[in-house]
Protein backbone atom coordinates (compact mmCIF):
# COMPACT_ATOMS: atom_id res chain seq x y z
CA UNK A 1 0.00 0.00 0.00
CA UNK A 2 1.11 3.45 -0.31
CA UNK A 3 1.53 5.76 2.16
CA UNK A 4 -1.81 7.74 1.03
CA UNK A 5 -4.32 4.25 0.93
CA UNK A 6 -2.29 3.40 4.77
CA UNK A 7 -3.73 6.91 5.97
CA UNK A 8 -6.89 6.66 4.75
CA UNK A 9 -7.48 3.23 6.26
CA UNK A 10 -6.36 4.50 9.02
CA UNK A 11 -8.96 7.26 9.13
CA UNK A 12 -11.52 5.35 8.12
CA UNK A 13 -10.51 2.29 10.84
CA UNK A 14 -9.84 4.77 13.86
CA UNK A 15 -11.93 7.78 13.87
CA UNK A 16 -10.22 10.73 15.28
CA UNK A 17 -6.55 9.07 15.77
CA UNK A 18 -5.22 10.41 12.58
CA UNK A 19 -4.25 13.86 13.03
CA UNK A 20 -2.86 14.56 9.96
CA UNK A 21 -1.34 13.05 6.70
CA UNK A 22 1.85 15.04 5.26
CA UNK A 23 2.43 13.15 1.65
CA UNK A 24 4.45 15.99 -0.07
CA UNK A 25 8.17 15.71 0.27
CA UNK A 26 10.67 12.97 0.55
CA UNK A 27 9.27 11.72 3.84
CA UNK A 28 5.54 10.85 3.68
CA UNK A 29 3.95 10.52 6.84
CA UNK A 30 0.68 9.85 9.41
CA UNK A 31 0.71 12.28 12.48
CA UNK A 32 -1.32 10.11 15.04
CA UNK A 33 -2.59 11.00 18.73
CA UNK A 34 0.05 10.13 21.12
CA UNK A 35 -2.57 8.32 23.19
CA UNK A 36 -3.89 6.07 20.44
CA UNK A 37 -0.81 5.19 19.38
CA UNK A 38 -0.41 1.92 20.70
CA UNK A 39 -3.62 0.56 19.71
CA UNK A 40 -2.77 2.41 16.28
CA UNK A 41 0.64 0.10 16.26
CA UNK A 42 -0.75 -3.13 16.95
CA UNK A 43 -3.31 -2.60 13.96
CA UNK A 44 -0.58 -1.67 11.63
CA UNK A 45 0.96 -4.86 12.62
CA UNK A 46 -1.76 -7.42 12.59
CA UNK A 47 -4.09 -6.40 10.01
CA UNK A 48 -3.08 -9.10 7.02
CA UNK A 49 -3.21 -6.04 4.45
CA UNK A 50 -0.64 -3.91 6.22
CA UNK A 51 1.19 -6.62 8.00
CA UNK A 52 3.90 -3.98 9.32
CA UNK A 53 6.65 -6.14 11.09
CA UNK A 54 9.78 -4.35 10.64
CA UNK A 55 10.62 -0.90 12.51
CA UNK A 56 13.50 0.41 11.16
CA UNK A 57 14.04 3.59 13.21
CA UNK A 58 12.84 5.46 15.83
CA UNK A 59 13.96 9.37 15.39
CA UNK A 60 12.89 12.23 17.82
CA UNK A 61 12.75 16.36 16.43
CA UNK A 62 12.89 18.84 18.78
CA UNK A 63 10.13 21.38 17.31
CA UNK A 64 10.99 24.44 20.03
CA UNK A 65 9.30 26.64 18.17
CA UNK A 66 6.02 25.08 18.23
CA UNK A 67 6.80 24.08 21.99
CA UNK A 68 6.76 20.08 20.90
CA UNK A 69 8.69 16.98 20.56
CA UNK A 70 7.83 14.87 17.44
CA UNK A 71 8.54 10.90 17.60
CA UNK A 72 9.14 9.73 14.24
CA UNK A 73 8.80 5.80 13.70
CA UNK A 74 9.84 4.58 10.14
CA UNK A 75 7.92 1.29 9.45
CA UNK A 76 7.89 -1.23 6.94
CA UNK A 77 6.89 -4.72 6.09
CA UNK A 78 8.78 -7.80 4.77
CA UNK A 79 7.59 -10.57 3.12
CA UNK A 80 8.60 -13.85 1.46
CA UNK A 81 8.39 -13.97 -1.88
CA UNK A 82 9.08 -17.70 -2.46
CA UNK A 83 12.54 -20.00 -1.83
CA UNK A 84 15.53 -18.85 -2.72
CA UNK A 85 14.18 -15.38 -4.18
CA UNK A 86 14.66 -11.90 -2.31
CA UNK A 87 11.93 -10.73 -0.04
CA UNK A 88 9.67 -8.08 -0.78
CA UNK A 89 9.57 -5.23 1.04
CA UNK A 90 6.53 -2.32 0.95
CA UNK A 91 3.87 -0.10 3.01
CA UNK A 92 7.07 2.11 3.77
CA UNK A 93 5.30 4.44 5.94
CA UNK A 94 6.43 6.99 8.74
CA UNK A 95 4.45 7.57 11.88
CA UNK A 96 4.57 10.63 13.86
CA UNK A 97 3.60 11.14 17.71
CA UNK A 98 3.89 14.76 18.54
CA UNK A 99 3.61 15.60 22.24
CA UNK A 100 4.03 18.80 24.43
CA UNK A 101 7.84 19.61 25.18
CA UNK A 102 7.29 19.81 28.80
CA UNK A 103 5.88 16.72 30.27
CA UNK A 104 4.84 14.44 27.23
CA UNK A 105 4.05 10.68 27.46
CA UNK A 106 4.22 8.15 24.38
CA UNK A 107 3.08 4.98 24.99
CA UNK A 108 5.96 2.10 24.22
CA UNK A 109 5.32 0.27 21.21
CA UNK A 110 8.00 -2.39 22.92
CA UNK A 111 5.95 -5.34 23.34
CA UNK A 112 4.75 -4.51 19.21
CA UNK A 113 8.25 -4.10 17.87
CA UNK A 114 10.72 -5.02 20.11
CA UNK A 115 12.78 -2.86 18.19
CA UNK A 116 11.60 -0.08 20.13
CA UNK A 117 12.84 -1.17 23.11
CA UNK A 118 16.38 0.55 22.71
CA UNK A 119 14.88 3.26 20.58
CA UNK A 120 12.64 4.52 22.81
CA UNK A 121 15.13 4.78 25.49
CA UNK A 122 17.63 6.44 23.37
CA UNK A 123 14.43 8.97 22.72
CA UNK A 124 13.90 9.20 26.65
CA UNK A 125 17.82 10.61 27.23
CA UNK A 126 18.18 12.48 24.22
CA UNK A 127 14.73 14.45 24.55
CA UNK A 128 13.09 13.54 27.84
CA UNK A 129 9.74 11.89 26.36
CA UNK A 130 8.91 8.76 28.71
CA UNK A 131 7.42 6.50 27.01
CA UNK A 132 4.45 4.57 29.02
CA UNK A 133 4.60 0.70 29.51
CA UNK A 134 8.46 0.83 28.97
CA UNK A 135 10.07 -2.51 30.09
CA UNK A 136 12.88 -0.82 30.89
CA UNK A 137 13.21 2.89 30.43
CA UNK A 138 16.37 4.57 31.78
CA UNK A 139 18.87 5.96 30.03
CA UNK A 140 21.09 4.95 27.20
CA UNK A 141 23.70 7.07 25.76
CA UNK A 142 24.38 9.02 28.54
CA UNK A 143 25.09 8.58 32.17
CA UNK A 144 22.13 7.66 34.35
CA UNK A 145 22.69 11.35 36.80
CA UNK A 146 23.22 12.97 33.74
CA UNK A 147 21.27 16.67 33.95
CA UNK A 148 19.05 17.81 31.05
CA UNK A 149 18.26 15.78 27.88
CA UNK A 150 21.23 17.26 25.38
CA UNK A 151 18.98 16.90 21.81
CA UNK A 152 16.75 19.32 23.13
CA UNK A 153 17.26 22.75 21.47
CA UNK A 154 17.20 24.77 24.68
CA UNK A 155 20.21 21.84 26.01
CA UNK A 156 22.53 23.98 27.98
CA UNK A 157 25.58 22.51 28.00
CA UNK A 158 27.15 21.77 31.67
CA UNK A 159 30.18 23.11 32.64
CA UNK A 160 31.22 20.67 34.90
CA UNK A 161 30.44 16.94 35.37
CA UNK A 162 31.85 14.69 38.15
CA UNK A 163 35.27 17.46 38.33
CA UNK A 164 35.45 16.99 34.44
CA UNK A 165 35.60 20.05 33.33
CA UNK A 166 32.91 20.46 29.95
CA UNK A 167 33.71 23.59 27.62
CA UNK A 168 33.04 24.52 24.08
CA UNK A 169 35.00 26.23 21.92
CA UNK A 170 32.87 29.31 22.13
CA UNK A 171 33.88 29.33 25.68
CA UNK A 172 31.18 29.21 28.08
CA UNK A 173 28.56 29.78 25.40
CA UNK A 174 26.59 26.84 24.19
CA UNK A 175 26.71 25.80 20.34
CA UNK A 176 23.83 26.94 17.97
CA UNK A 177 20.77 25.43 19.36
CA UNK B 1 37.66 -32.75 2.10
CA UNK B 2 35.55 -30.38 4.80
CA UNK B 3 32.55 -33.19 4.50
CA UNK B 4 34.78 -35.86 5.99
CA UNK B 5 36.14 -33.29 8.84
CA UNK B 6 32.35 -32.08 9.82
CA UNK B 7 31.25 -35.55 10.03
CA UNK B 8 28.52 -34.47 12.88
CA UNK B 9 29.18 -36.27 16.34
CA UNK B 10 26.83 -36.40 19.41
CA UNK B 11 27.88 -33.39 21.81
CA UNK B 12 27.90 -34.21 25.46
CA UNK B 13 27.71 -30.56 25.94
CA UNK B 14 24.77 -30.32 24.41
CA UNK B 15 22.94 -33.18 26.51
CA UNK B 16 24.33 -31.78 29.45
CA UNK B 17 22.85 -28.14 28.41
CA UNK B 18 18.93 -30.51 27.55
CA UNK B 19 16.40 -29.33 30.62
CA UNK B 20 13.26 -31.34 31.41
CA UNK B 21 11.14 -29.76 29.40
CA UNK B 22 10.31 -26.59 32.26
CA UNK B 23 12.55 -24.22 29.94
CA UNK B 24 14.74 -24.08 32.98
CA UNK B 25 18.41 -25.90 32.23
CA UNK B 26 18.54 -28.86 34.73
CA UNK B 27 21.07 -29.34 36.77
CA UNK B 28 20.77 -32.66 39.20
CA UNK B 29 20.94 -32.05 42.52
CA UNK B 30 23.90 -29.62 42.37
CA UNK B 31 23.37 -26.41 44.49
CA UNK B 32 24.21 -23.11 42.62
CA UNK B 33 24.46 -19.60 43.22
CA UNK B 34 23.66 -16.82 40.90
CA UNK B 35 26.73 -14.45 40.24
CA UNK B 36 26.97 -11.15 38.26
CA UNK B 37 29.82 -10.66 36.56
CA UNK B 38 30.89 -7.65 34.56
CA UNK B 39 31.79 -8.30 31.00
CA UNK B 40 33.76 -4.88 29.96
CA UNK B 41 33.69 -2.08 29.05
CA UNK B 42 36.87 -3.19 28.72
CA UNK B 43 37.46 -6.80 27.39
CA UNK B 44 38.78 -7.97 24.24
CA UNK B 45 36.02 -9.68 22.96
CA UNK B 46 33.78 -7.01 22.72
CA UNK B 47 35.41 -4.78 20.28
CA UNK B 48 35.18 -1.90 21.81
CA UNK B 49 33.70 0.13 25.24
CA UNK B 50 31.12 -2.42 25.52
CA UNK B 51 29.72 -3.27 29.04
CA UNK B 52 27.75 -6.42 29.37
CA UNK B 53 26.08 -7.64 32.65
CA UNK B 54 25.83 -11.32 33.41
CA UNK B 55 23.63 -12.66 35.41
CA UNK B 56 25.49 -16.04 35.63
CA UNK B 57 25.21 -19.59 37.14
CA UNK B 58 27.89 -21.49 36.92
CA UNK B 59 29.40 -21.68 33.58
CA UNK B 60 25.97 -20.60 31.98
CA UNK B 61 24.59 -17.24 31.35
CA UNK B 62 21.02 -16.74 32.42
CA UNK B 63 20.28 -13.30 31.49
CA UNK B 64 23.00 -11.12 29.29
CA UNK B 65 22.31 -7.10 29.61
CA UNK B 66 24.64 -4.59 27.54
CA UNK B 67 25.44 -1.23 29.08
CA UNK B 68 26.60 1.28 25.60
CA UNK B 69 27.15 5.06 25.71
CA UNK B 70 30.61 5.03 26.72
CA UNK B 71 32.00 6.23 23.14
CA UNK B 72 29.15 8.69 23.03
CA UNK B 73 30.35 11.72 21.28
CA UNK B 74 27.16 13.87 20.46
CA UNK B 75 27.24 12.89 16.33
CA UNK B 76 23.60 13.80 15.83
CA UNK B 77 24.08 17.03 17.96
CA UNK B 78 26.89 18.16 16.11
CA UNK B 79 25.30 17.47 12.63
CA UNK B 80 22.74 20.53 13.89
CA UNK B 81 25.56 22.97 14.03
CA UNK B 82 27.59 21.82 10.89
CA UNK B 83 27.07 22.05 7.36
CA UNK B 84 26.61 18.76 5.81
CA UNK B 85 30.10 18.78 3.46
CA UNK B 86 31.82 19.80 7.00
CA UNK B 87 29.45 16.44 8.92
CA UNK B 88 31.07 14.10 6.22
CA UNK B 89 34.40 13.61 8.60
CA UNK B 90 32.55 12.83 11.70
CA UNK B 91 30.14 10.42 9.79
CA UNK B 92 34.10 8.80 9.07
CA UNK B 93 34.48 8.26 13.18
CA UNK B 94 31.01 6.52 13.74
CA UNK B 95 31.49 3.04 11.94
CA UNK B 96 35.30 3.39 11.33
CA UNK B 97 36.10 0.43 9.77
CA UNK B 98 33.71 0.95 6.60
CA UNK B 99 34.35 5.12 6.80
CA UNK B 100 33.29 4.85 3.23
CA UNK B 101 30.23 3.52 3.93
CA UNK B 102 29.24 6.01 6.10
CA UNK B 103 29.81 8.78 3.72
CA UNK B 104 28.42 7.25 0.62
CA UNK B 105 24.83 6.88 3.17
CA UNK B 106 24.93 10.43 4.09
CA UNK B 107 25.90 12.07 0.89
CA UNK B 108 23.20 9.93 -0.56
CA UNK B 109 20.53 11.17 2.27
CA UNK B 110 22.16 15.05 1.49
CA UNK B 111 21.83 14.59 -1.64
CA UNK B 112 17.98 13.28 -1.80
CA UNK B 113 17.30 16.00 0.03
CA UNK B 114 18.33 18.64 -1.85
CA UNK B 115 17.64 17.32 -5.21
CA UNK B 116 21.33 16.98 -6.35
CA UNK B 117 22.48 14.99 -9.31
CA UNK B 118 25.94 12.84 -9.12
CA UNK B 119 27.89 12.55 -12.79
CA UNK B 120 28.35 8.87 -13.82
CA UNK B 121 31.81 8.70 -13.14
CA UNK B 122 31.64 9.80 -9.47
CA UNK B 123 28.61 7.33 -9.21
CA UNK B 124 31.10 4.50 -10.01
CA UNK B 125 33.95 5.42 -7.80
CA UNK B 126 31.49 5.49 -5.01
CA UNK B 127 30.42 2.38 -5.50
CA UNK B 128 33.90 0.66 -5.70
CA UNK B 129 35.04 2.89 -3.00
CA UNK B 130 32.11 1.11 -1.01
CA UNK B 131 32.34 -2.17 -1.82
CA UNK B 132 35.95 -2.37 -0.99
CA UNK B 133 36.01 -0.80 2.26
CA UNK B 134 32.87 -3.32 2.53
CA UNK B 135 35.57 -6.06 1.72
CA UNK B 136 38.09 -4.14 4.14
CA UNK B 137 35.54 -4.10 7.23
CA UNK B 138 34.30 -7.97 6.70
CA UNK B 139 38.06 -9.03 6.64
CA UNK B 140 38.53 -6.94 10.13
CA UNK B 141 35.67 -9.20 11.32
CA UNK B 142 37.31 -12.21 9.87
CA UNK B 143 40.33 -11.93 11.54
CA UNK B 144 38.64 -10.70 14.76
CA UNK B 145 35.98 -13.04 14.97
CA UNK B 146 39.23 -15.83 14.28
CA UNK B 147 40.92 -14.16 17.32
CA UNK B 148 37.59 -14.33 19.67
CA UNK B 149 37.64 -17.95 18.93
CA UNK B 150 41.08 -18.73 19.72
CA UNK B 151 42.30 -18.42 16.33
CA UNK B 152 45.33 -15.82 16.06
CA UNK B 153 46.93 -16.68 12.72
CA UNK B 154 43.48 -16.11 10.78
CA UNK B 155 43.51 -12.49 11.85
CA UNK B 156 47.13 -11.78 9.89
CA UNK B 157 45.96 -13.16 7.08
CA UNK B 158 42.99 -10.41 6.98
CA UNK B 159 44.96 -7.93 7.78
CA UNK B 160 47.69 -8.43 5.02
CA UNK B 161 45.09 -8.14 2.86
CA UNK B 162 43.28 -5.26 4.13
CA UNK B 163 46.45 -3.69 4.39
CA UNK B 164 46.74 -3.55 0.68
CA UNK B 165 43.26 -2.06 0.58
CA UNK B 166 44.13 0.50 3.18
CA UNK B 167 47.02 1.15 0.36
CA UNK B 168 44.38 1.82 -2.38
CA UNK B 169 42.95 4.21 -0.44
CA UNK B 170 45.83 5.78 0.78
CA UNK B 171 46.49 6.65 -2.76
CA UNK B 172 42.91 7.58 -3.70
CA UNK B 173 42.60 10.28 -0.53
CA UNK B 174 45.57 10.47 1.37
CA UNK B 175 43.55 9.13 4.39
CA UNK B 176 43.89 5.50 5.95
CA UNK B 177 40.86 5.05 8.47
CA UNK B 178 38.65 7.87 8.21
CA UNK B 179 38.58 8.58 4.22
CA UNK B 180 35.95 11.50 3.71
CA UNK B 181 36.39 10.58 0.25
CA UNK B 182 33.01 10.22 -0.83
CA UNK B 183 31.47 13.50 -0.59
CA UNK B 184 27.77 15.45 -1.74
CA UNK B 185 27.82 15.49 -5.12
CA UNK B 186 30.76 12.95 -6.12
CA UNK B 187 33.94 12.34 -4.76
CA UNK B 188 36.83 14.94 -3.63
CA UNK B 189 38.90 14.33 -5.94
CA UNK B 190 39.68 12.09 -9.23
CA UNK B 191 41.70 8.46 -9.16
CA UNK B 192 44.59 8.88 -9.52
CA UNK B 193 47.10 7.63 -12.31
CA UNK B 194 46.82 3.52 -13.10
CA UNK B 195 44.77 3.31 -9.85
CA UNK B 196 42.03 1.17 -11.81
CA UNK B 197 45.01 -1.13 -13.23
CA UNK B 198 46.03 -1.01 -9.59
CA UNK B 199 42.44 -2.40 -8.16
CA UNK B 200 42.10 -4.72 -11.11
CA UNK B 201 45.49 -6.05 -10.04
CA UNK B 202 44.65 -6.80 -6.23
CA UNK B 203 41.42 -8.19 -7.13
CA UNK B 204 43.03 -11.21 -9.13
CA UNK B 205 45.40 -11.30 -6.37
CA UNK B 206 42.83 -11.48 -3.72
CA UNK B 207 40.00 -13.49 -5.00
CA UNK B 208 41.55 -17.13 -4.66
CA UNK B 209 42.90 -15.62 -0.72
CA UNK B 210 39.34 -15.85 0.16
CA UNK B 211 39.20 -19.95 -0.36
CA UNK B 212 42.25 -19.75 1.59
CA UNK B 213 40.11 -17.93 4.69
CA UNK B 214 37.64 -20.69 4.34
CA UNK B 215 40.71 -23.42 4.36
CA UNK B 216 42.24 -21.92 7.55
CA UNK B 217 38.92 -20.66 9.73
CA UNK B 218 35.61 -21.31 8.31
CA UNK B 219 35.75 -25.28 7.99
CA UNK B 220 38.01 -25.47 11.19
CA UNK B 221 36.69 -28.18 13.41
CA UNK B 222 37.21 -26.29 16.46
CA UNK B 223 35.63 -22.80 15.01
CA UNK B 224 32.44 -24.73 13.53
CA UNK B 225 32.14 -26.22 16.91
CA UNK B 226 31.77 -23.01 18.82
CA UNK B 227 29.54 -21.42 16.46
CA UNK B 228 27.51 -23.83 14.63
CA UNK B 229 24.21 -23.96 16.46
CA UNK B 230 24.93 -21.12 19.09
CA UNK B 231 22.81 -17.91 19.16
CA UNK B 232 20.69 -18.96 17.09
CA UNK B 233 17.82 -15.84 15.86
CA UNK B 234 15.44 -17.15 14.08
CA UNK B 235 13.87 -14.98 11.04
CA UNK B 236 11.22 -13.53 13.43
CA UNK B 237 13.06 -12.80 16.00
CA UNK B 238 15.30 -11.01 13.19
CA UNK B 239 12.48 -8.99 11.61
CA UNK B 240 10.95 -8.17 15.66
CA UNK B 241 14.51 -6.51 16.42
CA UNK B 242 15.18 -5.04 12.94
CA UNK B 243 17.73 -6.82 12.46
CA UNK B 244 19.58 -5.68 9.14
CA UNK B 245 22.71 -6.70 6.97
CA UNK B 246 24.69 -9.87 7.64
CA UNK B 247 23.13 -10.87 10.86
CA UNK B 248 19.30 -10.70 9.03
CA UNK B 249 20.52 -12.50 6.21
CA UNK B 250 22.23 -14.93 8.37
CA UNK B 251 18.56 -15.93 9.72
CA UNK B 252 17.68 -16.85 5.92
CA UNK B 253 16.17 -13.20 5.18
CA UNK B 254 17.02 -12.39 1.96
CA UNK B 255 17.02 -8.73 2.17
CA UNK B 256 19.83 -6.34 0.84
CA UNK B 257 19.05 -2.62 -0.12
CA UNK B 258 21.38 -2.68 -2.71
CA UNK B 259 18.86 -5.12 -4.25
CA UNK B 260 15.58 -4.81 -2.89
CA UNK B 261 15.76 -0.88 -2.70
CA UNK B 262 18.86 -0.03 -5.40
CA UNK B 263 19.85 3.52 -4.73
CA UNK B 264 22.85 5.47 -6.58
CA UNK B 265 23.84 2.72 -9.19
CA UNK B 266 23.31 -0.75 -7.53
CA UNK B 267 20.91 -1.52 -9.84
CA UNK B 268 23.46 -1.83 -12.85
CA UNK B 269 25.28 -4.36 -11.47
CA UNK B 270 25.14 -8.65 -11.06
CA UNK B 271 25.84 -9.80 -7.83
CA UNK B 272 23.90 -12.66 -5.75
CA UNK B 273 22.96 -12.02 -1.79
CA UNK B 274 24.26 -14.82 0.02
CA UNK B 275 21.93 -15.88 3.26
CA UNK B 276 22.18 -18.73 5.90
CA UNK B 277 21.28 -22.34 4.78
CA UNK B 278 20.43 -25.16 6.92
CA UNK B 279 23.40 -27.39 7.57
CA UNK B 280 24.09 -30.14 5.06
CA UNK B 281 23.44 -27.91 2.47
CA UNK B 282 26.61 -27.46 -0.13
CA UNK B 283 29.26 -26.30 1.59
CA UNK B 284 27.72 -25.76 4.81
CA UNK B 285 28.56 -28.15 7.64
CA UNK B 286 26.13 -30.58 8.88
CA UNK B 287 25.67 -28.95 12.51
CA UNK B 288 24.77 -25.61 11.44
CA UNK B 289 21.58 -23.77 11.94
CA UNK B 290 20.04 -21.08 9.80
CA UNK B 291 20.63 -17.77 12.00
CA UNK B 292 23.59 -19.25 14.35
CA UNK B 293 26.74 -17.49 14.88
CA UNK B 294 28.30 -19.78 12.05
CA UNK B 295 25.96 -18.40 9.53
CA UNK B 296 25.89 -15.11 10.09
CA UNK B 297 29.54 -15.16 9.70
CA UNK B 298 29.92 -16.98 6.23
CA UNK B 299 27.31 -15.07 4.97
CA UNK B 300 29.78 -12.23 5.29
CA UNK B 301 32.39 -14.11 3.90
CA UNK B 302 30.15 -14.57 0.54
CA UNK B 303 29.52 -11.03 0.68
CA UNK B 304 33.31 -10.00 0.06
CA UNK B 305 33.04 -12.44 -3.34
CA UNK B 306 29.98 -10.59 -4.01
CA UNK B 307 31.75 -7.45 -3.58
CA UNK B 308 34.89 -7.98 -5.33
CA UNK B 309 32.07 -9.09 -9.15
CA UNK B 310 30.52 -5.96 -8.48
CA UNK B 311 33.71 -4.07 -8.41
CA UNK B 312 35.11 -5.96 -11.39
CA UNK B 313 32.27 -4.58 -13.04
CA UNK B 314 32.55 -1.28 -12.12
CA UNK B 315 35.64 -1.73 -13.29
CA UNK B 316 34.67 -2.70 -17.20
CA UNK B 317 31.75 0.44 -17.13
CA UNK B 318 33.47 3.57 -15.27
CA UNK B 319 33.41 5.97 -17.67
CA UNK B 320 35.77 9.13 -18.38
CA UNK B 321 33.74 12.67 -16.95
CA UNK B 322 33.42 15.04 -13.85
CA UNK B 323 33.81 13.76 -10.57
CA UNK B 324 32.21 15.86 -9.11
CA UNK B 325 28.53 17.76 -8.96
CA UNK B 326 29.03 21.69 -9.60
CA UNK B 327 27.94 22.14 -6.15
CA UNK B 328 27.42 26.14 -4.53
CA UNK B 329 29.77 26.99 -1.52
CA UNK B 330 27.07 26.48 0.73
CA UNK B 331 24.10 24.28 0.19
CA UNK B 332 20.64 25.66 1.14
CA UNK B 333 19.13 22.72 2.40
CA UNK B 334 14.93 23.09 1.32
CA UNK B 335 12.28 22.79 4.45
CA UNK B 336 11.46 19.56 4.00
CA UNK B 337 13.04 16.40 5.08
CA UNK B 338 14.74 12.66 3.84
CA UNK B 339 15.09 9.55 5.95
CA UNK B 340 17.73 7.14 3.73
CA UNK B 341 19.11 3.77 4.06
CA UNK B 342 22.02 2.53 2.60
CA UNK B 343 23.40 -0.90 2.82
CA UNK B 344 26.50 -0.36 4.63
CA UNK B 345 29.20 -3.36 6.14
CA UNK B 346 26.86 -4.03 9.25
CA UNK B 347 23.23 -3.76 7.74
CA UNK B 348 21.24 -0.40 7.33
CA UNK B 349 22.97 2.41 7.58
CA UNK B 350 19.78 5.39 7.79
CA UNK B 351 20.03 8.73 7.98
CA UNK B 352 17.09 11.26 9.08
CA UNK B 353 17.95 14.70 7.71
CA UNK B 354 15.96 17.60 8.27
CA UNK B 355 15.99 20.69 6.43
CA UNK B 356 14.97 24.29 7.52
CA UNK B 357 15.87 26.11 4.70
CA UNK B 358 19.33 27.23 5.79
CA UNK B 359 22.66 25.64 5.10
CA UNK B 360 22.93 23.83 8.72
CA UNK B 361 20.08 20.65 8.79
CA UNK B 362 18.21 21.41 11.30
CA UNK B 363 18.18 17.71 12.54
CA UNK B 364 20.41 14.70 11.88
CA UNK B 365 19.67 11.60 13.20
CA UNK B 366 21.54 8.79 12.76
CA UNK B 367 20.25 5.07 12.89
CA UNK B 368 23.37 2.94 13.45
CA UNK B 369 22.98 -0.83 12.45
CA UNK B 370 25.25 -1.89 15.34
CA UNK B 371 22.90 -0.38 17.51
CA UNK B 372 19.85 -2.29 16.44
CA UNK B 373 21.82 -5.87 15.80
CA UNK B 374 23.15 -5.25 19.11
CA UNK B 375 19.95 -4.63 20.99
CA UNK B 376 19.27 -8.36 20.44
CA UNK B 377 21.99 -9.65 22.77
CA UNK B 378 19.48 -9.84 25.60
CA UNK B 379 17.19 -12.13 23.70
CA UNK B 380 19.85 -14.24 22.22
CA UNK B 381 22.42 -14.53 25.26
CA UNK B 382 19.87 -16.14 27.56
CA UNK B 383 20.80 -19.88 28.75
CA UNK B 384 23.86 -19.99 27.01
CA UNK B 385 27.35 -21.29 28.01
CA UNK B 386 30.06 -18.39 29.29
CA UNK B 387 32.12 -18.67 26.38
CA UNK B 388 29.18 -18.61 23.88
CA UNK B 389 28.69 -14.83 24.69
CA UNK B 390 31.90 -13.79 22.91
CA UNK B 391 30.81 -16.07 20.09
CA UNK B 392 27.14 -14.52 19.90
CA UNK B 393 28.38 -10.77 20.14
CA UNK B 394 30.99 -11.46 17.88
CA UNK B 395 28.87 -12.90 15.37
CA UNK B 396 27.24 -9.80 15.30
CA UNK B 397 30.12 -7.76 14.45
CA UNK B 398 29.44 -3.74 16.02
CA UNK B 399 31.15 -1.12 16.00
CA UNK B 400 31.10 0.52 19.15
CA UNK B 401 31.70 4.27 17.66
CA UNK B 402 28.19 3.53 15.78
CA UNK B 403 27.08 2.18 18.99
CA UNK B 404 27.13 5.06 20.62
CA UNK B 405 27.35 7.58 17.93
Amino acid sequence: MTPEQIAETLKAEFDGAVVDAIMSGGHPSVVIAAERWHEVALFLRDDPRLRINFLRCISGIDWLERGEIEAVYDLQSLRPAGPGELWSGDNDVAVRVRVPREGGHIPSVADVWPAADWHERELYDMFGVVFDNHPDLRRILCPDDWVGHPLRKDYEHPLEYHGIPGTTEFGQKSPRH
Amino acid sequence: MAETILESQPDPLMDWRKSDGDGEPDFGDVRTEEMLVNMGPQHPSTHGVLRIVLRTDGELVLEAIPHIGYLHRCAEKIGENLQPYQYIPKTDRMDYLAAMNNNHAFSVAVEKLAGIEVPERAGYIRIIMAEMNRIASHLVSFGTYGLDMGAFTPFLYAFRERERILDLFEAVCGARLTYSYITIGGVTQDLPDRFLETLAEFLDYFEPKVDEYNQLLTYNHIFVKRTAGVGIISPEDALRWALTGPVLRGSGIKWDLRKTRPYDLYSRFEFDVPVGLPGGSEGIPREVRVGDCWSRYFVRMQEIKQSVRIVRQCLEQIPDGEYKAKLPKTLKLPETEVYFEAEGARGQLGFLVVGDGSAIPYRVKVRGPSFCNLSVTTQVCRNVLLADVPAIVGSIDIVMGEVDR
